[in-house]
């Protein structure tokens, strides 16, 4: 038995590339309703890269240099710009009731992202050595604590903060991310609603 | 297109979609609104607190809190889990209480740590203060108890003149001396680095002097000012004129919104009932596609023939086909 060839087989099955990248949707689609999630995308990248920016100087860097202040500045509206879109998202599929017809687990994936991605964003207020982190540390440790959790993730500990904010949490939001795209482009689009009143129609 | 996609599109109209372009679009778009905003409005960066700035500004809340530390009457000496035993701020919602569960795993022996640790490094230097020392730590408890107690109620009388602190003369043994030299460690700086010391030579971890900071009284008093209190919907704003977190306004939502803003929740549980709060609407907003009722409230709201409204227009302007109104 080729194990490689049945993994492939198996891939071309579930996950042929007109289905990940298809040319056609149905026409629908064609509506601003549908940016929301890729501009969440674009912003993520955005944030990616001065990310990286970022810490490839180190967590003092940009309270010193212009430059360094510059792409913090890009970083902090990266992530006003991301959760504008995500909400907005989050809000225009749930108006749809997008989870129907067998796609609760592209929702369930979707929301278990945006509570990563704001665990993502309070790690990176802890981490900015200034006011704000002292402040937001000091105030959001009663609630952490109050959980149990503050026993094995110190809001006050700058060293652990800044491990979870710039690998751990954007692996994950990352990683959600993907799976959410993957689950979105293999099920595709939910179908409008119906015509008609609630209860009129068959809905499964 | 699969087979199942096919069949569930039946009788939808599709449309050529260029979704890599689409992306491209979108990035350009987004990069350049982020840098338009970012070269006109740039970021908040409020320099941080120091415990020098504390104790040169307000030296004596600096003291008052030092002693605090000493005699085990501060915030965090009767804070509890994960610091120490204490219970002062342990939340409990009936018998539910994680943090006494979850114990201590970040001590902070705050009259060690606070006063008596960092008191005891600069001592070899100063014969008197490690007399005092000796003296202090050879005390019976009760003893150190009324010095620190005639501490608290002398400070209580002392006069401030900028930045130094005259405290009146009183039975305070050697807290006198302990203290003042408390305070010039921390005028000069030195706290800031002493509490930092942990073993090892590397620094990431500043839960010592941040907690001191908190007990001081001071990072809460420069919040305010900022509109960053609990009560200020604080966990929303952001220094300066920037936009705050503003997707976590369910979060703050409940600390201002009853039972979680009154006694007796909001003394036993006032953040362990807002947590709880929000790890439900979360668990709920999550498993929403399988909590009949809630899972058709969008049917109901309507809100989707505003999304959909040029799909509908073209459906009733096309003839019926078997598929309309049935969905796979």
């Amino acid at each position: 038995m080729n194990l490689t060839r049945t993994v492939q087989d198996r891939l071309n099955e579930t996950l042929p590339y007109d289905e990940l990248l298809p040319a056609e949707q149905p026409a629908y689609v064609h509506s601003y309703v549908y940016l929301f999630g890729i501009g969440t995308l674009a912003s993520f990248l955005l944030l990616i890269v001065s990310g990286i920016i970022l810490s490839m100087f180190g967590p003092q860097w940009w309270h010193s240099s212009t430059i360094g202040h510059f792409f913090n500045s890009i970083h902090f509206w990266s992530v006003q710009a991301f959760f504008f879109f995500m909400v907005l998202h989050l809000w225009t599929a749930f108006f749809q009731g997008a989870w129907r017809d067998g796609r609760g687990l592209t929702w369930v994936s979707g929301v278990i992202t945006f509570t990563v991605s704001i665990l993502t964003a309070f790690t990176g207020y802890l981490s900015q050595q200034n006011f704000d982190a002292q402040w937001i540390a000091v105030q959001g440790k009663d609630a952490i604590n109050s959980s149990g959790v503050g026993a094995f993730f110190d809001v006050l500990n700058f060293g652990q903060m800044y491990g979870f904010h710039i690998v751990i949490l954007p692996l994950a939001v990352a990683s959600l991310m993907g799976v959410h795209l993957l689950l979105v482009r293999l099920r595709g689009v939910v179908r409008p609603y119906p015509l008609g009143r609630p209860g009129e129609e068959q809905e499964s | 297109m699969m087979a199942r996609k096919k069949l569930y599109y039946r009788g939808v109209p599709t449309a050529p979609y260029d979704l890599v372009k689409e992306f491209l679009a979108a990035l350009l778009v987004v990069t350049v609104l982020v840098l338009l905003f970012t070269v006109f409005l740039s970021s908040p960066d409020e320099p941080p607190l120091s415990i020098k700035q504390v104790a040169q500004q307000d030296p004596a809340g600096f003291l008052q809190t030092s002693v605090g530390e000493l005699n085990g009457s501060s915030g965090i000496a009767g804070y509890g889990p994960p610091y120490n035993n204490s219970s002062g701020s342990v939340q409990e919602l009936g018998p539910f209480s994680p943090q006494r569960w979850a114990g201590v795993h970040i001590p902070v022996n705050t009259a060690q740590d606070y006063v008596l640790g960092p008191l005891s490094q600069v001592s070899f230097a100063n014969p008197a203060l490690s007399r005092a020392l000796t003296q202090y730590n050879t005390a019976s408890a009760g003893q150190q108890g009324k010095w620190t107690d005639a501490y608290t109620t002398a400070l209580g009388k002392a006069t401030v003149n900028g930045s130094s602190v005259s405290v009146p003369s009183c039975a305070c043994g050697p807290v006198t001396r302990m203290m003042s030299t408390m305070l010039q460690l921390g005028q000069r700086g030195a706290m800031d680095g002493l509490l930092l010391t942990t073993p090892g030579y590397y620094q990431t971890d500043y839960t010592r002097p941040l907690l001191f900071l908190a007990d001081s009284g001071a990072v809460a008093a420069h919040a305010s000012q900022f509109h960053l209190l609990g009560t200020q919907w604080g966990v929303m704003n952001e220094t300066g004129n920037y936009p705050g977190q503003a997707w976590l306004w369910l979060y703050t939502t409940f600390y201002q919104i009853w039972p979680f803003n009154t006694s007796p929740m909001g003394t036993a549980a006032g953040d362990l009932g807002p947590v709880v709060a929000i790890m439900f609407f979360t668990l709920l907003l999550t498993f929403l596609p399988w909590i009949p009722g809630l899972n058709r409230l969008p049917r109901y709201l309507g809100v989707y023939r505003l999304i959909w409204k040029d799909y509908y227009r073209a459906q009733k302007r096309r003839p019926a086909t078997p598929t309309d109104g049935v969905q796979s």
